[in-house]
């Protein structure tokens, strides 16, 4: 049995678009997704950040009320980006359903999980008492919720899981998927991250920990990676998920491959909680494992899609991990410049922007890069996204709790 | 107090909110697992604003009682 993973769908909900193309078209043009927020908690609470990127489409407009009413934000846009997954796939349904649902998996993280619903319930359990607390709360701030909810509406029965590596989960969930599909226990599985939790208490804590920009009167400015004038990384919030398939299976099914998810990396750094460790030892080994398990060489690796956040620890020392696990020539770019950071989406949605510029040939640019650091010695694009073939290419993905995970795809 | 009619009509409204079942189809004879598709929580969300609207008290030896809508106007009528 062959071991090759395919990618036949994607689906997103993201700062820039309610699906894929939306995204993808807005990268390419340069657009941001971060803007100032007006919830009344920014005043209430004098935070000194005021920008964030939300959705571009809420949920609302989506999903039908009594159905969205049921779920947290976070399990919402997992619901929205997996169904538009799932249709890309052209797996059917019911009786017309391709696949056994045995044979069918659901491998989605959070970061936060259902954080607001925790917060409103305990409003209405401190302000109105016992009787007034939703019944609904357990599943809708459970941090397997999101897969829970994808599992449930399209009957996967081959196991529903939902790693937790705070902004590393999405990606750590591809990671887990493409052993699940190697090992042969399913055909399919529908992986990706989900997070929505742009609220006072993330906004607040985040702020406490020194990692947000403050560039509150030019919100599409704020986030800039690799730039010697970056403050911090801008708050965002969405989904990202592909449906992986064994390829022996795509194929006999006749489906549209878009790409091949060819090897992924987790590394741990056990050196801080939350900082990154400086020389990016454990970045660099995540990475060369990506590409080993791939079955790649470094000089197969044209472009790294970074994780870079736009804090000034963490986005050098992932340049100095890339130059150790691959040498000089992978050329970078940072989407966090345009969507923000989606925590534990970010790593899905960015894996998704990475088989699409495989796919195109073509790397979206870093916005808000003027002036490079004198510490990144790469080339990192700029300006205009730049044509480029490519036949391999790296995300990268790092957490709190010092996770580093890379995965690797490859063109069809 | 409301009379059964009035009682039915306000039910209905709460099961749209709940679980979104148009007005018209919540009628008496409807059982609310088998015909309207209504899981064990929303029932609990239900019986809370049912409480709220007409002043009962619905404990919950009583509630799994109450199969049908008309025996959820029934028992609000007695109780009110």
């Amino acid at each position: 049995m062959s071991t090759d993973v395919v990618v036949t769908g994607l689906g997103a909900t993201t700062p820039l678009g309610g699906d894929v193309a939306s995204t993808w078209d807005a990268l390419l043009e340069g657009r941001s997704g971060v803007r100032r927020i007006d919830a009344e908690w920014v005043e209430r609470h004098q935070l000194p950040v005021q920008i964030a990127a939300p959705l571009a489409v809420d949920p609302s407009e989506v999903l039908p009320r009594v159905q969205a009413r049921r779920m947290d934000r976070c399990e919402q846009v997992a619901l929205i980006a997996a169904k538009e997954a799932w249709a890309h796939a052209g797996l059917g349904s019911g009786e017309d359903m391709q696949v056994e649902p045995e044979r069918l998996a659901v491998v989605i993280g959070t970061g936060i999980g259902g954080a607001v619903t925790l917060l409103n319930q305990d409003d209405l359990l401190e302000n109105d008492g016992l009787r007034k607390v939703s019944p609904l709360t357990v599943p809708m701030l459970m941090p397997n919720g999101p897969a829970a909810y994808v599992g449930l509406e399209l009957g996967a029965q081959g196991g529903v899981h939902a790693p937790v590596s705070a902004c590393a989960s999405g990606a750590e969930a591809l990671a887990w998927a493409l052993r699940l599909l190697r090992a042969g226990e399913v055909d399919v599985v529908v992986a990706g991250g989900a997070e929505a939790c742009i609220t006072g208490i993330t906004v607040a804590g985040f702020v406490q920990a020194r990692t947000l920009s403050q560039r509150n009167d030019d919100p599409q400015r704020a986030s800039r990676p690799f730039d010697v004038n970056r403050d911090g990384f801008v708050l965002g919030e969405g989904a990202g998920i592909m449906v992986l398939e064994r390829a022996e299976f795509a194929a006999a099914r006749g489906a549209t491959v878009h790409g091949r998810l060819a090897g992924a990396g987790i590394t741990a750094d056990a050196y801080h909680i939350t900082g990154p460790e400086p020389e990016g030892i454990g970045q660099s080994r995540a990475i060369a494992a990506a590409v080993r398990n791939a079955g790649l060489e470094p000089a197969d690796i044209g472009h790294v899609n970074c994780h870079a956040t736009s804090t000034v620890a963490g986005d050098v020392g992932e340049t100095r991990a890339v130059r150790k696990a691959l040498g000089d020539h992978p050329v970078l770019t940072a989407p966090k410049s345009a969507l923000g950071h989606l925590v534990g989406a970010a790593g899905s949605v960015e894996s998704i922007i990475t088989l699409l510029s495989i796919r195109d040939g073509v790397i979206p640019a870093t916005l808000n890069l003027e002036e490079l650091d004198p510490g990144v010695e790469l080339d990192v694009v700029a300006g205009e996204p730049r044509k480029m073939e490519l036949t391999a290419a790296v995300s990268d993905s790092f957490g709190f709790g010092g996770h580093n995970v890379a995965v690797a795809f490859t063109k069809v | 107090m409301a009379d059964n009619t009035e009682i039915l009509a306000g039910l209905a409204e709460i099961v749209e909110e709940v679980a979104g079942i148009d007005t018209a189809d919540v009628t008496a004879e409807k059982s609310f697992v088998d015909d309207l598709d209504i899981d064990s929580l929303s029932m609990v969300e239900i019986a809370v604003q049912a409480e709220d609207k007409f002043g009962v008290k619905i404990p919950d030896d009583q509630l799994a009682e109450l199969k049908t809508v008309g025996d959820a106007v029934d028992y609000i009528a007695k109780n009110q």
